[in-house]
């Protein structure tokens, strides 16, 4: 995946050098406290997890079957994930974020999602 | 097949289903005029000669899967139609109780209907799970959804069994189970009225329709308003997959079953940590892989399931 992931990488930069400008743009705006769910075992892991908005979620699947990760509210939905697939998802807007695996929706996880503001004014 | 309304022989379709079971083995399931009789393994019920119908189920073939729990699902799945090319009675036709894909790649599907297609029958599929991982079903539908209803469900007789294929795999709710949804169940429900109550009626999907073990999700969220609407027949078999692994329950007139995987297997419920394929000794492989086969016998009052391994 890391492989693959780098390549595309290296072809958008190459083919679309004022898409890549703005991608690096947006990259060093986020903060840099991205955050990790391991899908394993059937389970969200860790099953709920509290982010500062801004913070960008990357699910990885540890399984050897497919899952996927979808809001259950429709905000956010990856593609089914093969084994060491990846999902990501920044979260710019306080709140709870519920989701589950669409394929198997007894797999279940939530993002707490907390003002970013707070850290802000402690800096 | 043939539309069979007039339905003379009722007294003959008043069937209940029986079952016995030899584990990891074997199945046998009989229709006995609602008296329980054990029927023998499966020589006997092939020296029974059927003049019925037989069919066939095979399920989550999960063509494109290759870890460890069987490095080739597209090896076994064919090893699988061999063993239907050399059963004795030939079948009418295949029912696949889904996941035929690992993951919706036409690639898969390619794969998959060049080895299932050797056995040169007719195929009526439902979709898994692993076979709609585009949004839209798109894929699944193009190649098998002529003739179908939503995202795949329809209704055929053949030889007085009424069969219907379900879908319960797509728009699935957070924390449940499969799932029918309403327009399925409306759709079911009329395609029902004014059948006779002594249709044997055999329903197949991929999910279980009966609660296995919800805290893996193996059950369908709405399956009891599809019972409800099943519970006037005097012979209901409910055939699903998903599992990977020999189950059967008896409820009043309704039997249900699930087939093994041509794939790999997965564990008993509460037995492992998850659902996942499960890695068993490679020479073990074979005995928890395997087909279903299944006799309707006019006349004789006698419909058998078995379940063979692709290795003993």
């Amino acid at each position: 995946m890391r492989t693959i992931k780098s390549r595309s990488r290296v072809a958008t930069a190459f083919g679309v050098v004022l898409l890549v400008a703005a991608a690096t743009f947006a990259a060093r705006s986020a903060p840099a406290t991205d955050a990790e769910v391991d899908i394993d075992q059937f389970t969200f892991l860790p099953q709920r997890i509290t982010v500062k908005a801004g913070t960008t979620v990357t699910w990885i699947n540890e399984d050897d079957v497919p899952h996927t990760v979808a809001s259950s509210s429709k905000v956010f939905k990856s593609k089914a994930l093969d084994t060491a697939g990846k999902f990501s998802f920044t979260f710019t807007t306080p709140g709870t974020y519920d989701y589950f695996c669409s394929l198997h929706p007894h797999m279940t996880g939530a993002v707490m999602v907390e003002a970013a503001s707070g850290s802000n004014a402690a800096q | 097949m043939t539309s069979d309304h007039g339905n003379e022989r009722g007294v003959s379709r008043r069937k209940v289903l029986e079952c016995m079971t030899w584990a990891g083995t074997g199945v046998l399931w009989t229709v006995a005029g609602g008296v329980p009789s054990s029927m023998g393994i499966i020589g006997e019920a092939r020296a029974a000669k059927p003049s019925g119908l037989t069919f066939l189920q095979i399920s989550d073939s999960h063509v494109g899967f290759d870890k460890p729990a069987n490095p080739n699902a597209l090896g076994t799945l064919e090893e699988a139609v061999n063993k239907i090319n050399a059963l004795p009675v030939k079948p009418s036709f295949i029912i696949h109780t889904g996941d035929i894909t690992h993951l919706s790649k036409p690639s898969e599907f390619d794969d998959a209907d060049r080895i299932i297609s050797q056995a040169r029958l007719d195929v009526h599929y439902v979709p898994g799970e692993h076979d709609v991982l585009d949004e839209d079903v798109k894929l699944y539908r193009d190649r098998y959804g002529r003739g179908t209803k939503g995202a795949g469900w329809y209704s055929f007789d053949a030889n007085g069994v009424h069969f219907i294929g379900l879908v319960n795999v797509v728009d699935l709710k957070a924390g449940g189970l499969g799932n029918l949804g309403n327009e399925q169940l409306e759709w079911l429900e009329d395609d029902l009225k004014g059948r006779a109550a002594s249709t044997p009626i055999v329903v197949f999907a991929h999910i279980p329709l009966w609660s296995v073990y919800p805290a893996w999700g193996w059950g369908t969220e709405d399956a009891a308003r599809a019972l409800d609407y099943l519970k006037r027949f005097g012979s209901v078999t409910v055939l699903n997959g998903h599992i990977h692994q020999i189950m059967q329950k008896v409820e009043g007139n309704v039997t249900f079953h699930t087939a093994m995987s041509t794939a790999f297997p997965q564990p008993a419920p509460g037995a492992a940590p998850s659902p996942g394929p499960m890695k068993v000794a490679d020479d073990k492989l074979r005995s928890v892989l395997g087909i279903t086969d299944v006799v309707f016998k006019r006349g004789q009052q006698r419909l058998a399931i078995i379940d063979q391994p692709l290795q003993r």
